[in-house]
């Protein structure tokens, strides 16, 4: 069988999931795909499972917000191939009000913590995750500080304000 | 040769056979030059602390032997790096545990300031929920900095006065961080 | 605005002991004791020496690295760099520049890349030469740390000849170094290929066949390569499972396949296999950096940066007299240049695995999502449980065999 490479495990997907697989790019050579909150699994179930292609390494979870798109957020997967070095990023919008999303832990036992601190950042659920809490922030913080609507710098400050510099 | 060098005396008078000064002089000689630091060490800040205690630079020789992990044992706490509001407590909590006299210095920016990290998540300097006696600025501060923060505490160290930790000024210094006095 | 943001946070227990008939003892380790070596918290349920279970807290120094770098232009980002693995922050500068000059393609020369590659190496060893000797400390050695760090602090004089930082170290810019390595620092990089090796020698004659060592050691914690694997474990601990799976071979950066380097694997993940790995590794990049030095003789001198005026600061005393570098400085400071809205993954082989760089950028000043792939952090989310059935003095080596660092694991 030849070496896998973009084209080959494009078509493979695409053969597999059809319609299912969007808004196909490849930026600086990482071959990036868009599929749906429903098929997400599905298709991190087939990567790592699938004989030939044995993407069998879960290089990160992470999550993106974009405020002015009806579908706010996107949750970012990318997986590696580690024997041929090919590399895939998989998006998949969500919906910005209740954004949920189906845990990738039943695939990758390392999805946990990942998936622990995009909650953290961005309070996406994933649903049927083992333990989610929050991770890096404090419990009792009461948002999520990655969404772009709140600032860096802590708002409450009192030792910042104008007086205090002459203006 | 020895290459021991002796403290200086405090100033007092001086005659045939005998040495008067005062119990406070003599008192903080014995404490200034036998710190025992307690490393408060969270990020970068603790590494070039490795490097003061390791054999380049040699903390001990200025008196500070034995870095005690346990707050109970020790009177200079030494801060480094970034103290997060969610660590806040526990450095708190170690600075509580820690019996009186106790110095604090904070080493390094981030201690000292919050230093670049001006964020939701860092307390922005540790003076905020304790006192501080000596401020070590830098990002962090050479060995040679540190060094020059623990000499900087041994002088205050030499010159404080035995009342000053039952004086109401100190009570109402603590009393401003929330800290219970129980010394009078 | 939320007013939980300013206050600060208040412990809560994460066990309860109100049961007088149970048996087991809840045990905090961290987050400040001297046995974890950074901060982060575990809580343990103790069943005599064994453990039960345990739950891992971290987010202790949590400094919103990803949202203070949705604030900054590109080359303020370099410092918050320097903070993540404070170790080795050489490598995840780097790793940064890398991950910019593949957004903006920017081809950099060679002698810039090996030049880099040396840097890099020097941090990797670094970094070993803490991990390895801290194991050997939380097994009763002592001496073997003071021997070794005194190359350290070795380490840190040639930085400091480099970029004059010792520890946060900011070396190099988008397209290549701020300045030439002067005279004294490949002089010092000569005499430290050849001091170093001795050192290293006697470091590891004290532990590789030390009986102590090898029982404390041997056995412990070992992973096997499917588990680490499902972990997402990557870097030396993955390497002992058994796997040769190291960035600078599988994806190579910065001109890493034109040299000759082997990839040290181990047979049983266990504590030992990755003193072991480490060790090899440290002797691997004494060889890729005398490479290096022999690559770099060969190619022109005085060549330290790409040509990339958009990019690249001009020197200090050209801007003050030179129209045009007066311009490319103002356009660089205020961020006028275009930049493509291009997303982009970078990933350098750090001292303790693979790490990212994910980058969304939208064209603008600053990065519009900024994402690292910590090491630290994936690698230790695994070690809570593994810990259950294991002695607590086991669990400590582990521990310190995993080189979890604190800023890399909080961000």
């Amino acid at each position: 069988m030849d070496k896998l490479n973009n084209q080959i495990l494009l078509n493979h997907l695409v053969e597999k999931f059809g319609d299912q697989i969007q808004n196909i790019g490849e930026p600086h050579g990482l071959l990036t795909i868009e599929t749906s909150k429903d098929s997400i699994i599905e298709v991190l179930q087939y990567l790592k499972q699938d004989a030939y292609l044995k993407m069998n390494f879960l290089t990160d979870i992470t999550a993106v917000h974009y405020p002015n798109q009806p579908k706010a957020f996107a949750v970012v997967y990318h997986v590696h191939a580690m024997v041929y070095n090919v590399r895939l990023r998989i998006k998949v919008f969500i919906d910005g009000e209740n954004p949920s999303i189906p845990t990738a832990t039943t695939v990758y036992n390392g999805a946990n913590w990942m998936e622990r601190e995009t909650y953290d950042f961005f309070g996406i659920q994933f649903e049927g995750h083992p333990d989610l809490r929050r991770i890096l922030n404090m419990d009792e913080l009461d948002v999520f500080p990655m969404r772009r609507e709140y600032p860096l710098e802590d708002p409450n400050r009192i030792d910042k304000k104008d007086f205090y510099f002459g203006r | 040769m020895s290459k021991i060098t002796l403290a200086e005396a405090p100033a007092g008078v001086e005659g045939a056979g005998f040495f008067a000064t005062s119990l406070d002089k003599a008192i903080g000689l014995a404490r200034a030059n036998s710190l025992w630091p307690l490393p408060f060490a969270t990020s970068c800040c603790g590494i070039e602390f490795m490097a003061t205690m390791g054999s380049t630079y040699d903390l001990a020789r200025f008196g500070a032997e034995r870095p005690s992990f346990s707050p109970r044992q020790a009177d200079m706490l030494l801060v480094m790096g970034t103290i997060a509001k969610k660590m806040a407590p526990v450095l708190k909590q170690v600075y509580l545990q820690m019996a009186e006299p106790r110095w604090v210095i904070a080493v390094g920016a981030c201690a000292s300031s919050g230093g670049i990290f001006d964020t939701y998540s860092v307390l922005q300097g540790i003076d905020e929920i304790i006192p501080v006696d000596v401020y070590v600025p830098g990002c962090p501060p050479r060995p040679e900095a540190i060094l020059d923060g623990v000499l900087r505490l041994q002088d205050i160290v030499k010159t404080e006065s035995l009342n000053r930790r039952n004086s109401p000024e100190y009570k109402e210094l603590l009393e401003k961080y929330g800290i219970a006095t129980d010394n009078g | 605005m939320s007013e939980t943001i300013t206050k600060i946070s208040s412990n809560k227990p994460i066990y309860v002991d109100d049961d007088p008939q149970d048996e087991l003892i809840t045990l905090n380790i961290g987050p400040t004791h001297p046995a974890t070596h950074g901060v982060f918290q575990n809580v343990v349920q103790m069943d005599g020496e064994r453990i039960v279970s345990g739950v891992s807290t971290i987010g202790y120094i949590h400094r919103a690295f990803e949202k203070i770098a949705e604030h900054r232009p590109f080359y303020q980002i370099t410092p918050l760099t320097d903070r993540l693995n404070y170790c080795s922050s050489p490598i995840n500068n780097m790793g940064w520049h890398m991950t910019v000059e593949k957004l903006l393609n920017i081809e950099i020369p060679k002698r810039v890349q090996y030049m880099r590659v040396i840097v890099m190496e020097l941090a990797r060893i670094a970094d070993h030469i803490i991990c390895n000797g801290i194991l050997g400390v939380d097994t009763g050695a002592f001496s073997g740390f003071l021997y070794v760090m005194q190359e350290r602090e070795f380490i840190y004089e040639i930085y400091e000849e480099i970029c004059g930082a010792r520890l946060t170290t900011n070396i190099g810019r988008i397209g290549g170094f701020e300045r030439d390595f002067n005279e004294v620092a490949f002089a010092k990089i000569e005499e430290f290929l050849k001091r170093f090796p001795p050192v290293l020698k006697e470091f590891e004659e004290m532990f590789t066949r030390n009986r102590i060592f090898i029982e404390r050691t041997s056995g412990v914690a070992a992973v096997t390569p499917e588990e680490a694997l499902s972990y997402s474990w990557s870097g030396p601990i993955l390497r002992a499972t058994g796997i040769d799976y190291d960035v600078r071979i599988v994806d190579p950066y910065c001109s890493y396949e034109e040299f000759d380097f082997e990839i040290p694997v181990g047979t049983n993940g266990d504590v030992y296999d990755r003193f072991m790995v480490r060790n090899e590794e440290m002797w691997q990049s004494l060889r890729i950096i005398e490479q290096a030095l022999e690559k770099i003789s060969k190619e022109p001198k005085g060549v330290f940066h790409a040509d990339v005026p958009e990019f690249y600061l001009p020197p200090k005393e050209q801007v003050y007299t030179n129209m045009e570098a007066l311009i490319f400085h103002f356009k660089i400071v205020m961020g006028e240049w275009d930049t493509p809205q291009s997303e982009v993954y970078h990933a350098v082989e750090g001292a303790n695995g693979e790490l990212g760089f994910y980058l969304i950028h939208d064209g603008g000043r600053t990065p519009y999502r900024l994402h690292f792939r910590r090491p630290s952090f994936i690698n230790y989310q695994m070690f809570a449980p593994m810990s259950s059935g294991m002695l607590l003095s086991d669990a400590i080596l582990n521990m310190s065999s995993l080189n979890v660092i604190a800023g890399e694991l909080d961000a």
